[in-house]
């Protein structure tokens, strides 16, 4: 298949998952499942990333600044623009998609080889909306309350790192993080956090549900590994568009 | 009511898969389809669940044509057909009772309690009460295989499929599941399809044969004819060893 029979199988892998649930309760009860899968389970590695970020950003910052005309508080001004901007969202969202992205890819893969699919297909089950919908909307919930999470921890480890380390005083590195603080640069940082969540969902959850079963646990890690590629790929790309048209 | 299959070809790149097949699965009786490996039974059984879609001819389940149907109007004949799949497919995140239960959740407005009732009655019908709380690793194959008849049945399907029930079994655990899957289809007078190329099960509960030859209809017949036919295909599937090929010389 070339690469333009994917995106059009894709965009009707997306109908299919966005059509009316069997039965609300079930995909009510298969949302909150995906919200601790995906979001809860996430938690921690996005708390250890960001403190620690956001501490390398403040040394790293400081350790480049040589001019006296340089305010101090530019640390903390450069670090809480470096972590709304692109890191609590970009980055932390290009990792949750080889996290989220390749437990997605081999969950689904995994039950189109064992037949899982096709039960719930000759049920008469929609298979794509039963399995892939609650994936979406959890996403599209939770990342912006994760993104939010990173965003916090990584101002604080700056801070913390700042402090104790001496590099600058409490007062002056929050100086910094209020220092010409506009809020849409966080509605910025959210509006591509949810592009990046549905195709975190969506990507891999295609190349799962796509798998060739023929080809075994060979073909679900495959499929693991191209759904990070092509998620991390397409991240990147919707990142540099949302930017031009929101920034510019 | 049966189910017709009517000049059905299916193929794949270019290659026919299932060449002009028709046949009639007979209510109330386990029909079966048997065949070599890549013969097409899987690919045939597919196509009349509506897996895959039939290249030409049609499918007809109790009068009504399922290859014409469009997604909506075949979910109605969905939920009348209960399917057993080579691997058990149970889903593995759910225990047996969430297995079970899932047919019902998804298709009728039960309550729990109601919901309960029928699951343990499903379970305990397939002889694996107190159970419910087990999930598929934790139970052996044999046990698995007899969930997914459970859930199978939940919804009292008239249609049941199975697709080689005893693979991965052993020969006592085999005859145990032909023997469920042959009651079943008595008790609750549902026509029955078993995909097998296990001659234990072709003897033990072949009552309506359709034998698949490179995607032909070769053959059909019951479990009585299949040991005297004279045609040669049948004879090599049936008496495939030597030990089957001296006993035939004893029986013919």
């Amino acid at each position: 298949m070339n690469l333009f029979e994917h995106i059009g199988r894709f965009i009707l892998m997306i109908g299919q998952a966005f059509k009316k649930p069997e039965k609300w309760s079930v995909l009510r009860k298969n949302f909150i499942i995906e919200i601790n899968t995906i979001g809860i389970s996430s938690l921690s590695i996005v708390a250890l990333l960001s403190l620690f970020m956001g501490a390398v950003m403040v040394i790293q910052t400081a350790s480049n600044i040589d001019s006296p005309l340089i305010p101090a508080y530019t640390v903390g001004f450069a670090t809480r623009q470096s972590m709304i901007l692109e890191f609590s969202s970009t980055m932390i969202c290009l990792i949750l998609a080889g996290k989220v992205g390749s437990n997605i890819a081999s969950e689904v893969g995994t039950m189109r080889l064992t037949e899982q699919i096709d039960a719930l297909e000759v049920m008469g089950v929609n298979s794509i909306n039963h399995l892939v919908l609650p994936k979406i909307l959890a996403s599209l919930f939770i990342f912006p309350f994760i993104v939010l999470i990173s965003m916090g921890l990584g101002l604080i480890g700056g801070g913390l790192i700042g402090t104790q380390a001496g590099i600058i005083t409490l007062e002056k590195y929050i100086m910094g993080l209020q220092y010409y603080f506009d809020p849409f640069s966080i509605t910025y940082s959210l509006i591509k956090t949810l592009f990046f969540a549905f195709f975190i969902a969506t990507i891999p959850s295609y190349f799962g549900y796509y798998v060739n079963p023929s080809g075994g646990a060979l073909e679900v890690g495959k499929s693991g590994t191209k759904s990070v590629v092509a998620s991390s790929m397409v991240i990147l790309l919707i990142n540099l568009i949302i930017t031009y048209f929101l920034l510019l | 009511m049966s189910i017709i299959v009517n000049n059905v070809i299916k193929g794949f790149s270019g290659t026919e898969i299932i060449k002009d097949i028709s046949f009639e699965f007979e209510k109330g009786k386990t029909n079966l389809i048997i065949g070599q490996s890549g013969s097409g039974k899987s690919v045939l059984t597919k196509c009349i669940v509506g897996l895959y879609e039939v290249d030409s001819g049609e499918v007809i389940y109790g009068g009504e044509n399922f290859s014409a149907m469009n997604k909506s109007e075949r979910k109605k004949i969905r939920t009348q057909i209960g399917m057993l799949f080579q691997g058990s497919a149970l889903f593995d995140s759910y225990s047996v009772e969430q297995n079970v239960m899932f047919p019902l959740t998804m298709f009728t407005d039960m309550s729990k309690e109601e919901m309960l009732e029928r699951v343990n009655f499903c379970l305990e019908r397939v002889e694996l009460e107190n159970k419910n709380h087990l999930f598929p690793s934790e139970i052996s194959g044999g046990m698995q295989k007899r969930v997914a008849i459970a859930r199978a049945i939940a919804l009292n399907p008239q249609y049941l499929f199975c697709d080689e029930p005893n693979s991965g079994l052993d020969p006592k655990t085999s005859i145990v599941i032909d023997n469920l899957i042959h009651d079943l289809t008595k008790e609750y007078d549902m026509t029955t399809v078993v995909i097998t190329h296990d001659m234990n099960s072709v003897m033990e509960i072949g009552e309506n044969i359709l034998y698949i030859h490179e995607g032909e209809n070769w053959w059909t017949g019951d479990n009585h004819s299949i040991v005297t036919t004279n045609n040669q295909e049948i004879g090599d599937f049936v008496y495939a060893s030597e030990f089957m090929k001296q006993l035939r010389g004893k029986l013919i």
